[in-house]
């Protein structure tokens, strides 16, 4: 038993998800709390190299081939002998797609308590939960004498959880990972050419103040600098510059992003109630008195002309970057 | 195939959530419960694998107030056999607590295939699902949209953030974790469920003292500030943007 | 003394003739009907033989009188002189076999002669021509005008049957004229200037001469009765069956108030699945449709490009009634569920159809079906669970759905707790829209400040379920009346003031009549309280507005001036759009529709109607009486461009406004 941060990395198809990051900011104030250090936990296969920006006092690392790809069962079971060989004070896991399918199992396999929904810890080491979409906070002790934690994003920036300075790297063995009973057979990419606005993570919605079909390109570089999808008002739509599988709104789509990027939309309420579901609205117009700005929980009063290839630009420099 | 779908019903976010006078719970008396929309999605899944492949659905819910609706509306989607379970939950259970009740039942039942919603927005103690299958040594996939029957085993398809799919072969038997169904699910007609009340039997069984451990225990319980309105950001463009671009890194999409 | 040798010319054997295929054309005839008759009779029993009075009155106005067929004038004129034509000749037939059959046979007494006989001459001359006129008029407008609403068959070999009743009768027409003719040009009676059609034809043909003008009249008569028999025998088996089938659903029309839906009663658990379901009125409707498509042309659906046709859906459901095998299945194969979604249950169909089909019925009927099958969009689905769960279809929770009444002083009235005189039930979205809230609280200031005694039920309010009825879900529709008259049992009122027209249709028509107290739409409580003198003016508003009639309150239940009244009682002038009353376009909102995904459409209603109002000249104000209307037509002023040219306010906004 000791006091360390135990961190499993994520990752897929060869790139650490921010959630990693997010997690290792976390440990790291979690550590402070605990008097341990961060251990950040790296499953894959010829995989070193994703450790290389992981803020970490060390990365533990191992290699077989049946952990070149994520499946629950195989993560779990060298999770679990890591964590027995360990015992950390606490193991961060992602309330994600591939967290989640480990962290309850370890939980029931080795005895041990799990917390869900973490979103940050606080100085005395308090874990604090948002559940029930983010309507209510659970605070309480860490349970012992190791916590798993699922967290999710927002209670850190992933930055503090990057590093320039390579970690040390320790390479663990694996257990024995024969008769599996789940295995990847394969992937199968998104198709690209028709998108569903209402799966999508990243919407960069315009109104009626884009004001004609040429100023339409001044959200679709946006978008594409970010990785997001344009949508629209009914106004544009109706314009015939976007499709109707563009269209949020009551007679279009119901949208649930991460962010919700509101450009030039007054916020009628037909199109509000398509929105309310987005975990963060942003919202530009010059008006500030539009009903918009009532639902963002973020917003700004500058013309988006000048904004928005203001933004493009600094998303592109940050990438290149 | 034996499908075995255990579902819980969970506070309706529709409703305000309040907490209660102890500082460290939600306030029951205002709350509407209505099922855990992936659980829904779960009996969808279920029915549409009965549907192509044969079979038979088994609903199982630990008891609650508006649980024998939520059953008949199974019934009247097309599943076969109704279980509540009853036991001490009036104050609520966690799911390491249900999931030890549940392994109980299910072996019993001896399901080829267990599907449950990947997660529910109250848990606090981890998803239902992997605990179960650990619980009853089961192989688990969550976050799945889709199953496809084959002897022995299933094709589940987990979907990860934008859209990429990952096919996982699971020996039977096996617990999916249901994010979405291959399709939505289905309407019912309220005469349906009304004729479903008439015809369908729920089986009642009792749940052995609940054993809780395994999860954590909240000390205080909180709303978040509301925001009426909108944060405001100004300075110059260059700045805003800057400010928005912090906000998109906090919120995991870039 | 003028008369006529009724057989002159016909040999003896041509006459028995003509008795004998008389008598095959009669077995034939018998035939088609019986076998129409037993077709209704397939359908579910219903009763309309109630009030036979005021049934047979109908079928004197609108049958015979044809009031309604009148009103559109070609089509008008057209049926009506081939209709009298038709009438005169067969009335002259029976008339001449009357006389030579009966009275001359028996009783050696014939009454057709001198100046009886010469008035029936020049009569059936005339009318004969009118048939003419009128076929005329049929074949051009079908054949050169063609309106739209006559093309788009869906069943394609119809298209012969139209030909079919022009050709035979123009042939029964011509032929007859003939014989008429050739007879006076042989006979040469004096009288002949009494049919001067007939003396007419006698002209052209008195240079041929005997005999063969003797032998052309002998072929053209055995033509003319092969003819006319021929037509008479192929009447129950061609479009011609309208003769009797509209004046048959006409008399079983039914008289119960437009805004009643019957129940689902026997189909309750699968709704109408294959068309033996249908009532025996509902399959006569089907058969009673004789295309004429006055009912596309006023269509909300069909005009903003859905695939809905209430013409095209009787055409196909009364060609799937004849199917042989039972070849296709009625949903899918014959109607198809779009068609079905389609409708706004506006009734502007209904209104106009001179067959007085009751489309509506089975097009619920039919989406019964569809709803027990979870066959609805997503849409519809999501408002659907938001009804059953929360009673309102914004899946908000019952305790917002007082939230617009927080600022109001002093507090609104809670009708459970105190009694009142008038119970407001104000209705999904006059509640719980957001862009409604300033117009709900104007309601209710204009109320308060007239003093009137009003409560409401708070959070215990349901939605009434008008249109969840119409998209067929009978059985959510069963949950929301069960729970609203619960509450409703337990308060203490005289009057339901309602915002909605479709709130007030189903409260006032469907739900159980136990309670002693009268529904008013806001409209009609207003009209009253400025006729008693309660609700004063101080200021005259000047504007020139228009009025749309909600569907629900003009065509359903026929309150057209209540608001007319109100309106022009704050000082506006009323201008009328072309398309009002009960010939009102809908905003394309009812039957559910607005919880829909709209489809492909061309132009939304609501936006042919915003262009409508907008080409009255100087009108400035579209005024409406519905909620959704003030949803709708906001929408649609700000799609079509019109936001500058025209506002759009609820006639409670000029209410309050001239307080």
């Amino acid at each position: 038993m000791n006091q360390d941060i135990l961190v499993v990395i994520e990752h897929l198809r060869g790139q650490v998800s921010d959630i990693s990051y997010t997690m290792l900011a976390a440990g790291r104030e979690l550590a402070q709390s605990t008097g341990g250090s961060v251990v950040a936990v790296l499953l894959g296969h010829n995989s070193q190299n994703l450790a290389g920006d992981l803020a970490a006092d060390r990365v533990l690392y191992v290699d077989h081939p049946a952990l070149a790809d994520f499946t629950p069962e195989a993560y779990q079971k060298t999770l679990a002998g890591l964590i027995g060989e360990n015992q950390p004070r606490a193991v961060l896991l992602g309330h994600t797609t591939i967290g989640m399918d480990v962290a309850s199992g370890l939980s029931a396999q080795l005895g041990l308590p799990l917390v869900s929904s973490g979103r940050s810890f606080t100085a005395d080491g308090k874990f604090i939960s948002q559940i029930c979409g983010g309507k209510i906070m659970a605070e309480g002790d860490l349970p012992g004498p190791t916590a798993l934690v699922t967290m999710v994003p927002g209670g850190y920036k992933p930055e503090q959880g990057q590093s320039t300075q390579p970690p040390q790297l320790t390479e663990a063995s694996a257990p024995a990972l024969e008769g599996l009973r789940v295995a990847l057979k394969q992937y199968i990419e998104p198709e690209v050419s028709d998108v569903d606005i209402a799966r999508e993570q990243l919407l960069v919605a315009v109104g009626r103040g884009i004001q004609n079909q040429d100023n339409l390109s001044l959200a679709e570089e946006l978008a594409e600098a970010m990785g997001g999808v344009v949508c629209a008002s009914r106004p544009v739509v109706d314009q015939g510059w976007l499709p109707t599988s563009r269209l949020v709104g009551k007679s279009g789509k119901t949208v649930k992003p991460k962010v919700f990027l509101a450009m030039g939309i007054s916020g009628a309420p037909e199109h509000v109630e398509a929105i309310t579901g987005s975990d963060v609205i942003i919202a530009i117009n010059t008006d500030p008195a539009a009903p918009i700005f009532n639902v963002a929980k973020y917003g700004t009063t500058a013309d988006l002309f000048d904004l928005v290839p203001a933004l493009t630009d600094q998303i592109r420099q940050a990438k290149s970057g | 195939m034996n499908i075995v779908v255990p579902v819980k019903l969970v506070p309706d976010l529709v409703e305000e959530l309040t907490v209660d006078a102890s500082g460290s719970a939600l306030d029951t008396a205002w709350l509407r419960l209505i099922i855990n929309e992936f659980d829904d999605h779960a009996i969808e899944q279920a029915i549409l694998l009965k549907e192509q492949s044969g079979g038979q659905v088994v609903v199982v819910s630990p008891n609650a107030e508006g649980v024998e609706d939520m059953l008949f509306t199974a019934s009247a989607k097309g599943a076969d056999q109704l279980i509540k379970l009853n036991g001490d939950f009036e104050d609520g259970v966690n799911n390491h607590g249900l999931a030890r009740a549940l392994a109980t039942l299910l072996r019993d039942l001896q399901p080829d295939l267990i599907l449950t919603g990947v997660q529910a927005h109250n848990d606090l103690d981890g998803s239902l699902g992997p605990l179960l299958a650990q619980y009853l040594e089961m192989p688990y996939v969550g976050y799945v949209s889709g199953v496809t029957a084959d002897s022995g085993k299933v094709v589940a398809r987990k979907e990860y953030p934008g859209g990429l799919i990952a096919e996982m072969e699971v020996t039977l038997p096996a617990v999916l974790g249901i994010q979405a169904a291959e399709q939505p699910p289905r309407y019912v007609a309220i005469s349906k469920v009304r004729q479903a009340m008439k015809t369908a039997a729920i089986d009642e069984q009792e749940a052995a003292t609940l054993d809780p451990s395994g999860g954590p225990t909240v000390s205080r319980m909180y709303q978040p500030e509301a925001t009426e309105q909108a944060t405001m950001i100004s300075g110059s463009e260059d700045e805003i943007a800057a400010r928005i671009i912090d906000i998109f890194k906090e919120s995991g999409v870039l | 003394m003028p008369i006529r040798e009724t057989f002159w010319n016909i040999p003896h054997w041509a006459e028995i003739g003509q008795y004998i295929l008389a008598v095959l054309t009669m077995v034939i005839f018998g035939y088609g009907v019986f076998r129409r008759i037993r077709r209704w009779r397939q359908g579910q029993p219903e009763r309309r033989t109630d009030q036979i009075g005021k049934r047979l009155m109908a079928v004197l106005t609108q049958a015979i009188g044809q009031f309604r067929t009148a009103q559109d004038i070609y089509p008008g004129i057209m049926h009506l002189t081939i209709f009298w034509g038709m009438v005169a000749l067969f009335l002259g037939t029976a008339i001449t076999t009357i006389d030579w059959d009966m009275t001359h046979l028996i009783f050696d007494f014939q009454f057709l002669k001198g100046g009886i006989y010469v008035v029936y001459e020049l009569l059936l001359d005339v009318l004969g021509l009118l048939l003419i006129v009128g076929l005329g008029m049929a074949t051009y407008r079908r054949y050169v005008t063609r309106p739209a609403r006559l093309q788009n068959m869906p069943v394609k070999r119809l298209g012969r049957d139209d030909a079919y009743v022009i050709i035979s009768l123009f042939l029964v027409a011509i032929t007859g004229y003939l014989v008429e003719g050739l007879r006076i040009a042989v006979v040469k009676p004096d009288w002949a200037p009494w049919s001067p059609v007939g003396n007419a034809v006698a002209a052209v043909f008195t240079a041929l001469g005997d005999p063969t003008n003797r032998v052309l009249h002998l072929s053209l008569w055995i033509t003319h009765g092969l003819v006319a028999f021929t037509f008479i025998a192929s009447i129950p088996f061609s479009k011609l069956a309208h003769i009797f089938s509209v004046p048959t659903n006409i008399f079983f029309q039914s008289l119960q108030p437009a805004g009643a839906l019957a129940p689902a009663g026997e189909n309750s658990e699968t709704g109408v699945k294959e068309w033996r379901q249908f009532t025996w009125k509902q399959v006569l409707d089907f058969e009673a449709c004789i295309r004429c498509g006055r009912c596309q042309d006023v269509c909300p659906a069909y005009a903003s490009g859905l695939s809905l046709s209430p013409r095209n859906m009787m055409i196909k459901l009364d060609t799937h009634l004849w199917e042989r095998n039972g070849g296709s299945s009625l949903h899918g194969d014959v109607i198809s569920s779009e068609e079905l979604w389609a409708c706004t249950t506006c009734r502007a169909c209904s209104e106009v159809c001179p067959a007085f089909i009751d489309h509506l019925t089975s097009f619920v009927d039919m989406r019964r079906h569809l709803v027990i099958e979870g066959q609805v969009d997503a849409q519809l689905q999501d408002a659907l669970a938001n009804l059953g769960r929360y009673g309102n279809s914004f899946g908000q929770s019952e305790r917002m759905r007082a939230k617009w009444t927080q600022p109001i002083q002093p507090k609104v009235k809670d009708a459970r707790k105190e009694p009142v005189e008038y119970l407001w039930f104000v209705g999904d979205y006059a509640s719980y829209s957001p862009s409604l809230t300033d117009i709900t609280q104007k309601t209710a200031e204009v109320f308060q400040k007239t003093g009137l005694d009003f409560g409401i039920l708070y959070e215990a309010e349901r939605n009434a379920g008008n249109d969840v009825r119409r998209i067929g879900e009978e059985g959510l529709f069963e949950m929301l009346v069960e729970k609203n008259v619960a509450v409703l049992d337990k308060c203490a009122f005289k009057t339901i003031v309602t915002t909605d027209p479709h709130t007030y249709n189903t409260l006032k028509n469907e739900y159980p009549a136990e309670n002693d107290h009268t529904v008013l739409h806001y409209s009609e409580l207003l009209d009253q309280m400025i006729a008693s003198g309660q609700l004063k003016f101080t200021k005259k508003l000047g504007y020139k507005v228009t009025f749309h009639d909600p569907c629900y309150l003009g065509r359903y239940n026929g309150v057209y001036d209540a608001p007319r009244r109100v309106i022009e009682a704050t000082g506006c002038e009323l201008v009328e759009m072309p398309r009002n009353r009960d010939k009102a376009f809908c905003c394309g909102a009812g039957g559910g529709r607005i919880w829909m995904e709209e489809g492909e459409v061309k132009e939304r209603p609501s936006e042919a109607r915003i262009h409508e109002a907008a080409n009255l000249d100087e009108v400035k104000v579209f005024v409406v009486a519905c909620p959704k209307d003030v949803t709708m037509y906001q929408d649609a002023v700000k799609t079509t461009g019109q936001e500058t040219r025209i506002a759009v306010k609820d006639l409670i906004e000029l209410v309050h406004e001239a307080l």
